[in-house]
């Protein structure tokens, strides 16, 4: 059997200042022909660098890649002619249009004139992109850039297609479509195509999933094989006394569980082992508990073999000690037919909603649907075009300090200063919250102490793996203790570990009354949300709690729809009305 | 050239010059800004003095000083202010009111034709010694006008050590502005060739379309080839404009063979082309591409080429350094061919420099671009 791929025992290491890293570490498999192999694994697994390996950009410390025959090290020219690579972040010609970037890609594959007009008729069908030839790349949407990048991969149909993240940041419409057009490709013409991802569902629709992690092969399997260990180690816990957060909480400080996510209207717990008689003892007998037992998916798998098992001795629950007393239908922020035009283009359209004391409140959409833009205007740093708004009583944008000490940001860049260590970095912040002293002192230690920074205190913030990055981003913004958070799209790009990290600290917060305001485009954390909007081009699709946006989805044939499918249901809804 | 190759190559080409006409910055610094700099230089900036505020001390007023201010009063080059002492006139010149004074003492007209050296002083400001040394080299060419015509009218020969003869060459007006509009070419055909070039390819890095273009089939030399066709044509198109603006908006004479300007200046637009990509190979993000481009290529195009600045009274070290700046040839090739016409020995030897520096610099570029993203 001859293999597209075959990779043998490569290594690869990069300098990174003083450190040498590696990131590649005698790296060994081979790729099925015909077929989807999915790369997963969490940042700095060394993802991209094997992908960039295999069309011969890199150099191989040590090691044999063979791809379609050829040796990808001596002949990387002959490689890069029969692969097809689309990088992370595609690159488009922004100030073209889609057409012209496709007619480049034509000329640089080598597709010949009399064959385009047949080939960009199947691409643009199978893309959707028909309408948008004339349009520059850069106006296009995420999901319409994403899609016109893989045309262009596409135009002379290659023996092997290699995909870095296509699907990051790319709406779930979108996203089912980009799926759809690389098993199109797969069946149709028979290629071979290695995908590398951040989301775990896309695991389970890859024929076979390699999982890396700090530059070794963990497993390569199908993607059933990962999950069967955990078979009869699954549950769904419900109770009707505690809301999911709280019983989240409790479930994932217990020994004996290593994994407790919200989902649906309970938490999916992942045992230890399949007795689960051992960790209900140690629950509270005053609850009552209702267990079912579920099917494993690829993630309890991944998050089985990649956690760290000493996560558990962290207490998250901050420094905060807001009394709870305060009544909780007390709303803190107020929004009432906000809008926000640039130009001609309305970012923002018609948006009202109210967040109470201690919630957490959701923005979900994709890229461009006005998150940012909503929480820029929340936060006081753009000015509204007409509607009201109120965060605490005020407006921040002419609020008094005093009032702006009460709320905390995270902006969706990483913010720091990357040339500054950890602790000058929370010093500096601290003193620009108002900490002096004692207080500073206090808050600074309890920062290193509470998001595990003390290992890195004396490394600069620009070489931080990315999952400490956003640590350090959430400590400085809760330093000052705020009683209103706005975290804008703090998950994105960070792996499945650190999410659920991230999240297990957002719950503590909210849980000690805490008011939390976040936007996502990762449509399961809608479920940590008490209430949640979902936007899309700038204007609200549907408000309410989880279930109830899941519920607007409920059909017969699905009877228990995930929040994803809610969204692609709202969108469709919307596309139906404006036809 | 296999015929993929030729299409990835026109693909490219075309690709190339649909950003260029897309993008205002590209336009701006091969057609707005040789505009702007012409008038800069055409209008803005002079190296002749021309109306020096110079202050007149006039002690004891008759015919004869009379006369000689009526001669400051006549000339271009300076425009006199008059003054009873000579106090008034040194606070004058301390608060820069003035750049020079010419000092009339009491006894003026009885020592005129006793003692013709020593009948008038001259005081200048000497802060900027070139306007000081001008300064100074007008009042003595006014003075010597006047008193040889005052010897002329009344009959007698006037005694000299020396007569200077003196006769500028290829300038005849000595006006700084034809030897300033040719420099400005050169100019912007460093700024088309080295800075317009490595800001557009280290975009390709920061935009990220450098990986995904990696991965096709093209080929080192075509990817060169594409990004040098399009400015190459870009900078001799501004080439022409500028060459049209100078000598009808400005005058300028041209001495010199319009097709030996062509040969001269693609010559010159390689080099830049090539110390362009070279920049680009090193700086692979657009800020410190743009700060390389400044510092290497314009700023010593500007400072060290000559164009403004003379060489040879630099110290012998920056002397050395100016050899190796492209734009050093190119404004003596344009300032022969503009004002002195085709000086084969002028244009060959510095055609040669020009041709030894783009040897240089191509190799360096084929060497260094890699299709890798080490």
């Amino acid at each position: 059997m001859i293999f597209p791929v075959e990779v043998s025992q490569i290594s690869k290491a990069f300098q990174a200042g003083e450190v040498q890293v590696q990131a590649l570490d005698q790296v060994s498999f081979k790729l099925m022909p015909g077929q989807v192999t999915g790369l997963i694994g969490p940042d700095g697994a060394g993802k991209t660098t094997l992908m960039r390996l295999l069309c011969g950009l890199l150099s191989i410390d040590e090691g044999e890649i063979t791809v379609l025959g050829l040796d990808a090290a001596k002949q990387p020219e002959s490689v890069q002619s029969r692969v097809s690579y689309m990088p992370q972040r595609f690159g488009l010609y922004e100030d073209l249009t889609a057409q012209e970037n496709l007619d480049l890609y034509a000329d640089l594959k080598g597709l010949a004139v009399e064959d385009r007009l047949e080939r960009y008729k199947t691409l643009m069908h199978l893309t959707g992109l028909s309408p948008f030839t004339k349009r520059l790349a850069g106006k296009l949407s995420g999901g319409m850039k994403q899609k016109l990048g893989l045309a262009c991969a596409l135009v002379v149909p290659p023996e092997l297609l290699l995909l870095d993240e296509p699907t990051v940041g790319v709406d779930p419409v979108s996203r089912r479509e980009l799926w759809q057009i690389v098993y199109n490709q797969v069946e149709q013409a028979g290629m071979t195509v290695l995908l590398s991802t951040a989301y775990l569902d896309e695991a389970e629709r890859c024929a076979e999933v390699i999982l890396l992690h700090e530059g070794k092969v963990i497993n390569h399997a199908p993607p059933k094989h990962f999950s069967e260990p955990l078979q009869g180690r699954t549950w769904l816990f419900e109770s009707d006394q505690l809301t999911p957060r709280q019983l989240q909480l409790k479930l994932s400080l217990l020994s004996g569980v290593i994994d407790a996510l919200i989902a649906n209207q309970g938490v999916r717990v992942v045992s230890e082992s399949t007795e689960i008689e051992s960790i209900l003892t140690a629950v509270d007998p005053a609850i009552k508990l209702q267990i079912k037992a579920v099917q494993p998916i690829f993630e309890d798998a991944f998050i089985s073999l990649l956690k760290k098992r000493d996560d558990h001795s962290v207490n998250y629950s901050g420094s905060h000690q807001l009394s709870k007393s305060v009544s909780s239908a007390e709303e803190v922020i107020k929004v009432e037919k906000l809008e926000r035009r640039f130009g001609d283009f309305i970012a923002v359209n018609d948006v009202s909603f109210s967040v109470k004391r201690g919630e957490i409140f959701g923005l979900l959409g994709a890229n461009g649907a006005g998150k940012s833009t909503t929480f820029r205007m929340l936060c006081g740093l753009l000015p509204l075009s007409s509607g009201q708004l109120s965060v605490a009583g005020v407006d921040l944008r002419h609020a008094s300090d005093k009032a702006r000490q009460k709320i905390g940001y995270m902006a969706q860049k990483f913010s720091l200063y990357g040339n500054l260590t950890v602790i000058q970095n929370l010093h500096f912040y601290a003193s620009c919250y108002g900490l002096f002293k004692k207080r500073k002192q206090e808050q600074v230690e309890w920062a290193l102490e509470a998001f595990e920074l003390s290992d890195y205190r004396d490394s600069n913030a620009k070489d931080l793996p990315l999952g400490y990055k956003q640590r350090l981003s959430f400590a400085v913004a809760l330093m000052h203790e705020p009683e209103i958070l706005f975290l804008d799209e703090p998950t994105s790009g960070v792996d499945p570990l650190a999410r659920r990290e991230f999240w297990a600290r957002t719950n503590a917060l909210a849980e000690s009354g805490v008011t939390v305001l976040v936007t996502t485009h990762f449509m399961d954390e809608a479920n940590y949300c008490d209430r949640l909007i979902i936007m899309a081009s700038g204007q609200v699709l549907a408000q309410g709690t989880p279930l109830q946006l899941k519920q607007l989805a409920q059909k017969e044939a699905q009877p228990l729809p995930t929040m994803e499918e809610a969204f692609i249901y709202l969108i469709e809804q919307q596309t139906d009305q404006s036809a | 050239m296999t015929t993929a190759g030729r299409q990835r190559l026109a693909g490219l080409i075309r690709k190339e010059s649909l950003q260029i006409m897309r993008d205002p910055s590209s336009i701006a610094i091969a057609f707005v800004l040789p505009v702007v700099l012409l008038f800069l230089f055409g209008y803005g900036v002079s190296l002749d003095a021309r109306n020096i505020p110079i202050g007149i001390v006039v002690e004891q007023p008759d015919a004869s000083t009379q006369s000689l201010s009526g001669s400051f009063e006549k000339s271009d080059y300076f425009s006199p202010f008059y003054f009873q002492t000579i106090q008034q006139a040194e606070r004058a010149l301390e608060q820069r009111d003035i750049d020079g004074i010419v000092w009339l003492k009491n006894d003026f007209a009885r020592k005129l034709f006793s003692q013709p050296d020593a009948v008038i002083a001259v005081r200048v400001n000497g802060v900027n010694s070139n306007q000081a040394n001008l300064t100074l080299g007008y009042i003595r060419g006014t003075w010597l006008a006047w008193i040889t015509h005052q010897a002329e009218a009344r009959g007698t020969k006037l005694e000299m050590p020396i007569q200077l003869e003196h006769r500028v060459w290829f300038n005849p007006a000595v006006d700084s502005r034809f030897f300033l509009v040719p420099g400005v070419v050169a100019i912007i055909m460093t700024l088309i060739g080295t800075l317009l070039t490595a800001l557009v390819v280290a975009r390709e890095w920061d935009r990220g379309t450098m990986e995904a273009l990696f991965v096709t089939p093209l080929r080192n030399h075509e990817f060169i080839a594409g990004k040098l066709i399009p400015y190459f044509v870009l900078g001799i198109t501004s080439l022409f404009v500028n060459f049209l603006l100078a000598i009808w908006l400005f005058k300028v004479p041209f001495e010199g063979s319009l097709w030996l300007l062509l040969l001269t200046g693609s010559l010159y637009m390689l080099v830049s082309l090539a110390v362009g990509l070279l920049i680009s190979v090193v700086a692979k993000n657009q800020f410190v591409a743009g700060q390389i481009a400044i510092i290497t290529g314009f700023l010593p195009a500007f400072i060290l080429s000559g164009f403004i600045f003379d060489i040879n009274s630099m110290p012998a070290a920056i002397q050395l350094i100016t050899h190796i700046v492209p734009a050093r040839y190119f404004v003596a090739i344009l300032q022969t061919l503009f004002l002195a016409g085709d000086i084969w020995p002028v244009i060959l030897a510095n055609t040669g420099a020009l041709l030894i520096l783009l040897a240089v610099f191509s190799w360096l570029v084929a060497k260094k671009t890699r299709k890798s993203l080490e």
